[in-house]
C-alpha cells in the first residue's frame, strides 16, 4: 500500500490547481476591496434588493424544479426496476442519451421550442388552441432545469431500488403488507439514500445555473447565478462576485447538511 | 403426529418461457407435519414452495388450504409464512420493527405486540436484542429472527426455503435441532425446501424427493433411505451401489454374475432390474465365505468408519466398514438378503430422464 501512494500524487496536484486554489481565490476577492483591505461588505451585498430578490427567485425555482423531478423520477424509476429488462443497461441509455448532446444546445431548442413564435405555440394554433407566452418567464427556466437534470435524479434512485431484494419485498407481502403498505413502510424508507442524493444533484445545479435562465429568461429573469456572472463579466467586479458565490456556497452548504442530517435519521428508522 | 391434509396442490404446472418447471404435480400436506421438499437445483421444489407461498401462479392447478381454493389469493392474503433464504431482514428497522411488521400491519394492541416480540425472541433464544439492527447480526441469529418475525403471526403452515443453506456446517447442525424444536413447540406444519439429503434426514416426517418437475418419491426418512423407488432416488439419498441385475425369480437375483438372495417378489422372472446396495450394507468377509470375490483397491479414513472401494466381478463396489482391510488384500462381499432393494428398471421418458451418472 505505502509504495502505491506515490499514485495518488498527479491527483493531490490536480486538486490543488483545480480545486483548492481557486477556491482561496474566490475568498480572498470575497472577503477583501479592490486596495486588498480585509471587509464583509461583499458578503453583505446580499441583502441589496436585487441581489436578495435574485436569490430568493433562485432558491424557488431550484427547489420547484428538484420537486417537479422527484415526482416524475420515482415513479419512472419504479417501473424501470420493476420491468427486470435483461436489458435494461439500454433503457438506461435512453435516459442519459441527451446528456451527450450538448448542454447549450439543448437548452437553445428548448428556446425554439417555446418562444413566442415557436415550435410549441405553432402546434397550438394549428390545433385552434391558445398560445402561450412561456419564454422569459420563470416557467420556462424550471422547464430548462427540469429537462436538464431530470436523469440526474432518475439514476440514483433507480440504483437503490434494484438493490432491495425481491425476497424483502416478498416478506413483506408474506407478513400481510398490501402493495400500498408494502411501497410506504419497505420500498420508500430503503430508497432514501437515492432521493437524498437525486434531490442533492439537481438541486445545486439548479440554483447556481446562469445558463439556463440567461437562454430560457432573456433579461427579463435574474436568477443569482446571472447576478454573480454579470459582477464578473460586465461590471468586472470580481470581489462582489466572489462575495456572492461565497454567500451562495454557504447556503448550498446549510441545505446539504440539512439533508444529510435527514438522510441520517431516515437510516435505521421505519417511517411508522 | 400427523393429522388431517391442510395443503392439497392439485395437478399443478408451471412453465417458464419455454421450461416446463413443474408437470402435473399432485400432493398433499398433512397438518403438523414436518415436511421437506427435497431435490437437486432446478428439480421445481423452490417454485412448488413459491405456488405455496403465492409469489408465483401456477400456469394449470389449484393449490387447496384448509378446504379453500387459495390459487389465486396474493401472499398478504394466505394464513401461511415464509422464511427465505437470504433472511430479508428489513434492514432500515430494529429487530424489534422487524419482528412487529406482521403484527402492526394486523393493527394488533401494543401490549400484544410487545408480549409477542418478546415471547419470539426466547422462542429463538435472542431475548434482549430488541433495539440491535439486523446489520449488527451473524447469520445464523439474522435467520433466527426471520423465523421469529415469521411465527409471531401464529401462520398454520411456516415455509422454509433453504434457511440453512447460508450458514456454515456448525451453525446449520445446531439449526437443525432448533427448527425441530421450534416445530414440537410451535404445533404447526413445516414445509421445508433444501438440497442437503442429510438435513432432510434429521429433520423430516415426509420427505418428497423431486427432480426435474416430477415428484420422485414421497416417504418417511426411513422408507426413502432403506426403500428407495428408483436410481435416482437411491443415488440423491446417501451413498449407494446401483447395479444392473437380472431377477432370477422371486427371492433370488443376479447381480454381475453371480447369485444374492433377496427379499423381493413379483419382479417376474429373468427381467431386468436394478438394486441399490447401501455402502454399510456390504459385509466384507473372508474371501472363502463371501458370495462374490474381489481386491481391495483403495482405503480412506473417515473418522466413524473406512470407506473401501474393492473390484469385484468388473465392478467397482463402495464399501463402508469398521473393520479394515489394506489396499491389495482379497475379501468375500456378502450382503443380507433383506439389505438388497430392487428397482424396476425405468421404462417411460419421464423416469428415464431422472438416471444419474450411473456407473
Amino acid at each position: 500500500m505505502k509504495s502505491r501512494k506515490w499514485l495518488s500524487f498527479p491527483y493531490i496536484i490536480w486538486m490543488a490547481i483545480f480545486i483548492i486554489i481557486p477556491l482561496l481565490m474566490v475568498i480572498y476577492y470575497g472577503l477583501t476591496t479592490k486596495d486588498g483591505t480585509f471587509t464583509l461588505d461583499n458578503l453583505f451585498l446580499i441583502a441589496d434588493p436585487i441581489n436578495r430578490n435574485a436569490l430568493w427567485l433562485s432558491i424557488k425555482l431550484s427547489v420547484i424544479s428538484t420537486l417537479i423531478c422527484l415526482v416524475l423520477a420515482y415513479p419512472l424509476a419504479l417501473i424501470l426496476n420493476s420491468m427486470k429488462l435483461k436489458n435494461n443497461s439500454f433503457i438506461i441509455l435512453i435516459f442519459i442519451l441527451p446528456m451527450w448532446m450538448n448542454f447549450l444546445l439543448r437548452t437553445i431548442a428548448w428556446q425554439n421550442i417555446l418562444e413566442n413564435t415557436g415550435v410549441l405555440n405553432t402546434l397550438l394554433k394549428f390545433l385552434h388552441l391558445p398560445t402561450l407566452e412561456l419564454i422569459n418567464t420563470p416557467a420556462a427556466i424550471v422547464f430548462g432545469m427540469v429537462y436538464n437534470f431530470l436523469p440526474f435524479m432518475i439514476l440514483p434512485i433507480y440504483n437503490v431500488l434494484i438493490k432491495i431484494s425481491d425476497d424483502t419485498i416478498n416478506a413483506a407481502r408474506d407478513l400481510g403488507a398490501n402493495y400500498f403498505q408494502t411501497f410506504l413502510k419497505i420500498i420508500l424508507p430503503l430508497s432514501f439514500p437515492g432521493i437524498i442524493s437525486g434531490i442533492t444533484m439537481v438541486f445545486v445545479p439548479s440554483l447556481t445555473t446562469f445558463v439556463i435562465s440567461t437562454i430560457l429568461g432573456g433579461s427579463k429573469v435574474v436568477l443569482i447565478g446571472n447576478v454573480i456572472e454579470q459582477q464578473f463579466k460586465m461590471i468586472n467586479n470580481w470581489h462582489t462576485g466572489s462575495g456572492l458565490s461565497l454567500v451562495l456556497m454557504v447556503f448550498i452548504l446549510i441545505s446539504m447538511a440539512i439533508l444529510a442530517k435527514y438522510d441520517k435519521e431516515a437510516e435505521g428508522k421505519s417511517v411508522w | 403426529m400427523a393429522g388431517n391434509k391442510l395443503i392439497d396442490l392439485i395437478d399443478i404446472t408451471k412453465v417458464y418461457d419455454d421450461n416446463t418447471v413443474l408437470d402435473g404435480l399432485n400432493l398433499y400436506i398433512r397438518e403438523n407435519e414436518f415436511l421437506t421438499l427435497l431435490g437437486p437445483s432446478g428439480c421445481g421444489k423452490t417454485t412448488t414452495l413459491r405456488i405455496i407461498g403465492g409469489f408465483e401462479n401456477p400456469d394449470s392447478g389449484k393449490v387447496i388450504f384448509d378446504g379453500k381454493d387459495i390459487t389465486k389469493l396474493s401472499p398478504n392474503e394466505r394464513q401461511l409464512n415464509t422464511v427465505f433464504q437470504k433472511y430479508a431482514l428489513f434492514s432500515h428497522m430494529t429487530i424489534a420493527e422487524n419482528i412487529a411488521f406482521g403484527l402492526k400491519i394486523k393493527k394488533k394492541s401494543k401490549a400484544y405486540i410487545n408480549d409477542k416480540i418478546k415471547y419470539a425472541l426466547k422462542l429463538v433464544n435472542l431475548d434482549g436484542f430488541e433495539n440491535r439492527t439486523p446489520d449488527s447480526l451473524s447469520g445464523g441469529q439474522q435467520q433466527r429472527i426471520a423465523i421469529a418475525r415469521a411465527i409471531v403471526n401464529e401462520p398454520k403452515v411456516l415455509l422454509l426455503d433453504e434457511p440453512l443453506g447460508a450458514l456454515d456446517l456448525k451453525l446449520r447442525q445446531d439449526m437443525q435441532y432448533e427448527l425441530i424444536r421450534l416445530k414440537n413447540e410451535l404445533g404447526i406444519t413445516f414445509v421445508y425446501v433444501t438440497h442437503d439429503q442429510e438435513e432432510a434426514l434429521t429433520m423430516s416426517d415426509t420427505i418428497v424427493v423431486m427432480n426435474q418437475g416430477y415428484i420422485q418419491q414421497v416417504g418417511t426418512p426411513e422408507k426413502i433411505y432403506n426403500e428407495p423407488q428408483n436410481a435416482f432416488v437411491a443415488d440423491f439419498i446417501g451413498e449407494s451401489n446401483i447395479i444392473h441385475a437380472t431377477m432370477i425369480q422371486d427371492r433370488l437375483v443376479n447381480i454381475l454374475g453371480a447369485n444374492f438372495p433377496c427379499v423381493d417378489e413379483g419382479f417376474g422372472k429373468n427381467s431386468p432390474v436394478d438394486v441399490v446396495i447401501r455402502p454399510e450394507d456390504i459385509d466384507l468377509v473372508k474371501p472363502e465365505d463371501g458370495i462374490i470375490k474381489g481386491r481391495v483397491t483403495s482405503l480412506i479414513f473417515k473418522g466413524v468408519h473406512y470407506e473401501m472401494d474393492v473390484w469385484a466381478n468388473d465392478h467397482e463396489w463402495l464399501v463402508h466398514s469398521t473393520d479394515l482391510f489394506p489396499v491389495g488384500s482379497e475379501v468375500g462381499i456378502s450382503v443380507n438378503p433383506f439389505d438388497i432393494q430392487i428397482m424396476n428398471k425405468p421404462e417411460s421418458e419421464d423416469e428415464e430422464a431422472v438416471i444419474m451418472d450411473e456407473e
